[in-house]
C-alpha cells in the first residue's frame, strides 16, 4: 500500500487497529512526502529527528502514535518554539504546552512545527520571519494564515493532522483557502498555556484536519478545563465523535453575510450549496446581524493592544535578539497597540472597542435565541496569490472580516469545505457557527454538509 | 510669615507570607533563598506562553486587611496591566490592580487623629537587580526570586500631619498585619517599602497644593519621620521665598540626614493600565466576605481597649505591649493568673515593664507571677523589734530627722531603708512606712 500520508486520522487509527498497515509504513510516507514537498512548500520550520522511533512508544495510546503537525506558537520541548520569528529563532522553551502535552499524553507525535505569520500576526503566512508557505492546492497562491503552515500540512498529506491557533480566523480561513476543515473552540474551551499570546482575550487553539470527525476527534483530546490558565472553563467537554452521522432535522440555521460588498461572486455558490442543508431537514434562513466591519475596528483595536503589552516581554534582555529584530508587522501592532491604550486615547479606542464588543456578543445571543447555529462564508473569497499581503496592512482583517465578530464574542465555528473551483483547484469554506460551549451542533452541522456533499478530497479522492 | 499645614500621604507596600507566589506555584521566600533564580518557573519568568492563575489565599488576606482597616469591599474586582519596561519586570508589564481594588475607604486611628485609608490592592512583586563584576566587567544580573510575590499596596488619604505621626500609623500597619499573620514586614530586607507624598498648604486655603514631592523606598520607620520632617523644613524655606518646591521623586540620604532630588516628573507617567485578559474578573459573595470577617483575630485596637478595661493598663502600656499576637496571648495569661492569685495585675505589669521581673516572651506565665511573689515577699515582723528598729534609726540620723520634719518627705525612703537593714529580713515596707511615720508626729 502506498500513499499512507493521504489517510485521514480517523482511515489512519482504524487501519492500524485492523493491523492492516503498520506505523512504520506511515511514517515512511509521511517523511517521503515531506522530504518532497517540504522545501518547496515551506510548511515545516523544524521537524522531529526520528519521529517514528518515539511513535512506536505511543503505540498503545489512543492516537497510536500518529503524526500531528503542530503550529510554532505552541511550546514543545525538544524543538525549538518560534512564533516564525527571528527574535526566538533559538528559544527552546523549557516547557511543554497544555495541548501538545495532552496530544503527546493521548498518544501523538508532534512530527514537527508549522509555519505562520510572525506571531501570529497575519492571515497570509507571507509575514513569517522564515519565508512564505505555500498553498499545496495552487503553489502560485496562498495558505491563508496565521495557522497557514498547519493548514498546508493537511492539504499536503504532509502529516495525519494538524493543530492551529485562532485568534479571529487564523484557523477557519487557512483551512478554507487550503480546503480543509478547521475547528475553532469557544474561547477558554482549550488551554492558551504554552501558546505563544497574540491576543490572550480571543486566542484559540484548535485542530486542523482533513474531515470533521479527525476534528471532533482531536478536539475532545485537546478540550478542557486547565489549572495553568485561569481563563479555561470547567464546563464538561462534550465527546463530538457522538454529534457524527447525527440528523440535523428541524435544526434552525441563520445565514449571515451574504449581502456584505464583496461578496456579490460567491454569493450564488453558497445560495446554492446551502440547499444540501435544505434538503437534509433543517431549516435556513438569511437573517441580518450587526454589520462585520464594526467588528474590524473592534478586533484591531483589542487585538493591537493587547499584542502591544504581550510582546512587552522580549525586551531583549532574554533569548538573545533585541526588539530591532521584530518584524514590520509586529512593529505596527506594537506601535498601533500602544497608542491605543494611551492615556487621552484609550477612551476613544480601546474602551470604545470593548463597548462594541459587547454590543457584538449581545447581537449573537439574540440571534442564538432564534437559531440553533449560524452560517456564513468563512472567507470573502479563494485564497489570494502570493505577494498579496505585501504592502496592504489591513490584509488579515479584511480576509478575516467575516470571522471576526464571531471571533470577539468568544464563540465556536467551524470552517468545512463547501466548493471546488476546478480551474484554479482552489476551495471555498463554509463557517458554521455555534453558541458558546455548543461545539456539539456546529460539529452535527459541519459532518452532515460534508458528507452530503462532494467537497471534501479525502473522501471523495479528488 | 505664612504658616504651613502639611499634607502627607502614604504609600505602602507589603510582601504577604503566602507559601507560593501571586501568580505560580513557586516558594515564596525571596529571604532566605539559598541562591538567585532557585524559586522560578515559566509563569514568575515571564516566558513566552505561561499565563498567570491568581493565588485565592493572598486575595482572601488583601480582604482581611481591609477589613481590619474598616474597608469597603468591591464585590467585583480584577486584576490589570501595568505596562512599562525594567529589567527587573519579567513581563514588561506588573499584574496590578487600577480602578477596582478589593478594598477602598478604611481608616485607622492613631494619636493625632484619624487616617483615612483610600484604597488597598494586591500586586504581583518584580525580580531584583544586583548590580557586580564578573571577570573585571561591570553587570547587572537579575534574581527572579522575588519575581511574582503577593504585594499589597495601602495607600492613604493626605490626612498626615507630620514625621511622628507618619511613623505612628506605619507601625499600625505593621502591627496590624503581623496580628494579622499575613506579613512579617521585615523593612530592612524590603518585606515592608515606604513612599511618602508631601506638600505643604498655607494655612486657611483650601484644596491641595499644585505640586508635591514623593520621598521614595525608605526602608525604616525612623527614616521615614526624618525624612518627613526634613522635607517639610525644606518646603517651608522654599515656599517662605517665594518658590514653589519642584514636583519631583527624592530619596533619603541617611549619612547626610537629608533629602536629595531622585528624578523630576516632567509629565505624569503613562502605565497604558488595561485588564488583564489572562485573567478573569473576580466575584465574591456576601458571605464569603463575612466568612472572612468572622476569621479576624482580636485585633490591637480591642485588645487594648479591653486591657483598659479590665484592667485599668494606660494607653501606652497596653499599646507596648500588643505588640503581636504572641505576645498579647502571653501578657493575657499572666493577668488571668495574677487575677485568679489575687495580685495586682498592674503592679506585675508595671514589674515587668520595668523589667524588675526578669523574663521573656513566652516563659511559663505561672513562672512569671512566682518571680514577681517572689520579688515581693514580705514576712510579719513582731511589733516591738519593728519599734526598736525605728527608735534607733531615728537616734542615729538627727539630720534626717530634721530635713522630715521641716517638710522633706522624701528623707523617708532613706530612713525606711536604714530600718529594713537594721531588721535584715524582708518587711513589709507598708508596715515600716506605718511605724516609722507614727513614731516622727
Amino acid at each position: 500500500m502506498s500513499d499512507l500520508n493521504k489517510l485521514t486520522l480517523t482511515q489512519a487509527l482504524e487501519k492500524l487497529d485492523r493491523k492492516q498497515i503498520s506505523l512504520t509504513d506511515i511514517y515512511t510516507d509521511v517523511n517521503q512526502a515531506i522530504d518532497q514537498n517540504n522545501k518547496k512548500l515551506n510548511v515545516y520550520l523544524n521537524l522531529q529527528d526520528h519521529p517514528e522511533k518515539i511513535a512506536q512508544s505511543q503505540h498503545s495510546h489512543q492516537l497510536k502514535g500518529l503524526p500531528i503537525a503542530v503550529k510554532d506558537n505552541f511550546s514543545a520541548i525538544g524543538l525549538p518554539t518560534t512564533a516564525s520569528s527571528n527574535i526566538l529563532k533559538d528559544y527552546y522553551p523549557p516547557f511543554e504546552s497544555t495541548v501538545t502535552k495532552k496530544i503527546k499524553q493521548a498518544g501523538g507525535v508532534v512530527i514537527g512545527k508549522t509555519n505562520l505569520d510572525a506571531w501570529a500576526h497575519g492571515s497570509s503566512t507571507e509575514t513569517s520571519d522564515f519565508g512564505r508557505t505555500l498553498n499545496p492546492r495552487n503553489p502560485d497562491y496562498l495558505p491563508g494564515g496565521s495557522s497557514g503552515g498547519s493548514a498546508a500540512a493537511i492539504a499536503g498529506d504532509l502529516a495525519i493532522a494538524a493543530i492551529g491557533s485562532e485568534t479571529a480566523g487564523s484557523i477557519r480561513q487557512p483551512a478554507a483557502w487550503c480546503g480543509t476543515v478547521g475547528l475553532k473552540p469557544s474561547y477558554g474551551r482549550v488551554s492558551r498555556y504554552g501558546v505563544i499570546a497574540m491576543a490572550s482575550s480571543t486566542d484559540s487553539p484548535g485542530p486542523i484536519t482533513k474531515t470533521v470527525e479527525d476534528a471532533a476527534l482531536l478536539f475532545t483530546i485537546m478540550a478542557g478545563h486547565d489549572p495553568n490558565d485561569a481563563t479555561t472553563s470547567a464546563n464538561t467537554v462534550p465527546n463530538l465523535t457522538q454529534e457524527l452521522n447525527q440528523s440535523i432535522k428541524g435544526l434552525k440555521i441563520g445565514l449571515l453575510y451574504l449581502d456584505v460588498p464583496g461578496l456579490e461572486t460567491i454569493k450564488p455558490i453558497y445560495q446554492e450549496q446551502i440547499k444540501v442543508l435544505q434538503s437534509l431537514g433543517a431549516v435556513v434562513e438569511p437573517v441580518q446581524a450587526l454589520d462585520p466591519h464594526y467588528a474590524i475596528g473592534v478586533y484591531t483595536v483589542v487585538q493591537r493592544s493587547e499584542v502591544s503589552s504581550n510582546l512587552a516581554r522580549l525586551d531583549g534582555i532574554r533569548y538573545g535578539q533585541d526588539r530591532s529584530f521584530f518584524g514590520a508587522e509586529a512593529k505596527r501592532r506594537i506601535m498601533l497597540g500602544t497608542f491605543t491604550l494611551s492615556k487621552g486615547y484609550a477612551d476613544q479606542y480601546y474602551n470604545l472597542a470593548q463597548k462594541v464588543r459587547t454590543l457584538f456578543i449581545q447581537d449573537f445571543e439574540k440571534l442564538f435565541s432564534q437559531y440553533d447555529v449560524l452560517i456564513a462564508p468563512t472567507s470573502p473569497g479563494f485564497a489570494k496569490k502570493i505577494g498579496s499581503s505585501q504592502g496592504a496592512a489591513m490584509f488579515g482583517e479584511l480576509e478575516d472580516m467575516l470571522l471576526e465578530p464571531s471571533s470577539i464574542a468568544g464563540l465556536p465555528g467551524i470552517s468545512v469545505p463547501c466548493y471546488k473551483d476546478n480551474q484554479t483547484n482552489l476551495y471555498l469554506g463554509l463557517n458554521i457557527m455555534a453558541p458558546m460551549f455548543r461545539e456539539d451542533l456546529m460539529v452535527r452541522v459541519a459532518d452532515a454538509f460534508e458528507k452530503n456533499t462532494p467537497w471534501n478530497s479525502w473522501r471523495n479522492n479528488s | 510669615m505664612t504658616t504651613y499645614t502639611p499634607v502627607i500621604g502614604l504609600e505602602i507596600h507589603a510582601e504577604l507570607k503566602t507559601a507560593s507566589k501571586m501568580f505560580c506555584g513557586c516558594a515564596n521566600d525571596p529571604f532566605s533563598a539559598k541562591s538567585p533564580n532557585i524559586y522560578t518557573c515559566p509563569v514568575c519568568l515571564g516566558l513566552p506562553g505561561a499565563l498567570p492563575v491568581p493565588n485565592k489565599k493572598a486575595i482572601d488576606w488583601t480582604i482581611k486587611l481591609g477589613l481590619a482597616l474598616d474597608c469597603k469591599i468591591n464585590y467585583f474586582s480584577k486584576f490589570d496591566r501595568k505596562n512599562y519596561f525594567y529589567a527587573d519586570l519579567a513581563k514588561g508589564y506588573q499584574i496590578s490592580q487600577y480602578d477596582i481594588p478589593f478594598c477602598y475607604e478604611g481608616k485607622i486611628s492613631t494619636s493625632q487623629g484619624e487616617i483615612r485609608i483610600t484604597r488597598i490592592h494586591l500586586e504581583e512583586d518584580t525580580g531584583k537587580l544586583l548590580h557586580d563584576t564578573v571577570a573585571g566587567t561591570p553587570v547587572s544580573l537579575i534574581d527572579f526570586n522575588r519575581s511574582g510575590v503577593p504585594l499589597v499596596e495601602i495607600v492613604c488619604e493626605p490626612d498626615i500631619k507630620g514625621g511622628a505621626q507618619a511613623q505612628e500609623y506605619g507601625k499600625k500597619l505593621r502591627c496590624l498585619m503581623r496580628y494579622l499573620n499575613i506579613a512579617d514586614c521585615k523593612m530592612a530586607q524590603g518585606g515592608m517599602r515606604l513612599a511618602a507624598n508631601i506638600s505643604l498648604a498655607p494655612v486657611g486655603t483650601k484644596g491641595l497644593p499644585n505640586y508635591k514631592v514623593e520621598v521614595k523606598n525608605i526602608n525604616s520607620f525612623k527614616f521615614l519621620e526624618q525624612a518627613i520632617d526634613y522635607e517639610i523644613d525644606r518646603q517651608t524655606e522654599l515656599l517662605d521665598q517665594g518658590q514653589t518646591p519642584v514636583q519631583e521623586t527624592r530619596g533619603w540620604d541617611a549619612n547626610k540626614q537629608q533629602t536629595f532630588s531622585q528624578r523630576t516628573k516632567e509629565a505624569a507617567e503613562d502605565y497604558r493600565y488595561f485588564p488583564d485578559p489572562d485573567i478573569p474578573p473576580i466575584e465574591f459573595t456576601k458571605q464569603q466576605i463575612s466568612a472572612i470577617k468572622k476569621s479576624l483575630p482580636e485585633l490591637p485596637e480591642q485588645v487594648i481597649a479591653r486591657w483598659q478595661d479590665k484592667y485599668q493598663l494606660s494607653q501606652s502600656t497596653a499599646e507596648q505591649l500588643s505588640a503581636s499576637q504572641e505576645q498579647v496571648a502571653w501578657i493575657d495569661q499572666i493577668l488571668t493568673l495574677a487575677h485568679q492569685q489575687q495580685l495586682s495585675p498592674l503592679d506585675i505589669i508595671n514589674d515587668l515593664i520595668n523589667k524588675k521581673i526578669k523574663v521573656k516572651v513566652d516563659d511559663d506565665a505561672q513562672a512569671v507571677v512566682t518571680q514577681f511573689k517572689t520579688l515581693h515577699q514580705t514576712v510579719a515582723v513582731d511589733q516591738d523589734q519593728l519599734d526598736q528598729a525605728v527608735t534607733l534609726v531615728i537616734s542615729q540620723n538627727p539630720d534626717a530627722v530634721a530635713k522630715y520634719k521641716a517638710g522633706k518627705t522624701q528623707v523617708l525612703g532613706f530612713l525606711m531603708g536604714q530600718i529594713m537593714a537594721q531588721l535584715k529580713t524582708k518587711v513589709d515596707p507598708q508596715q515600716i512606712k506605718i511605724a516609722l511615720t507614727t513614731a516622727l508626729k
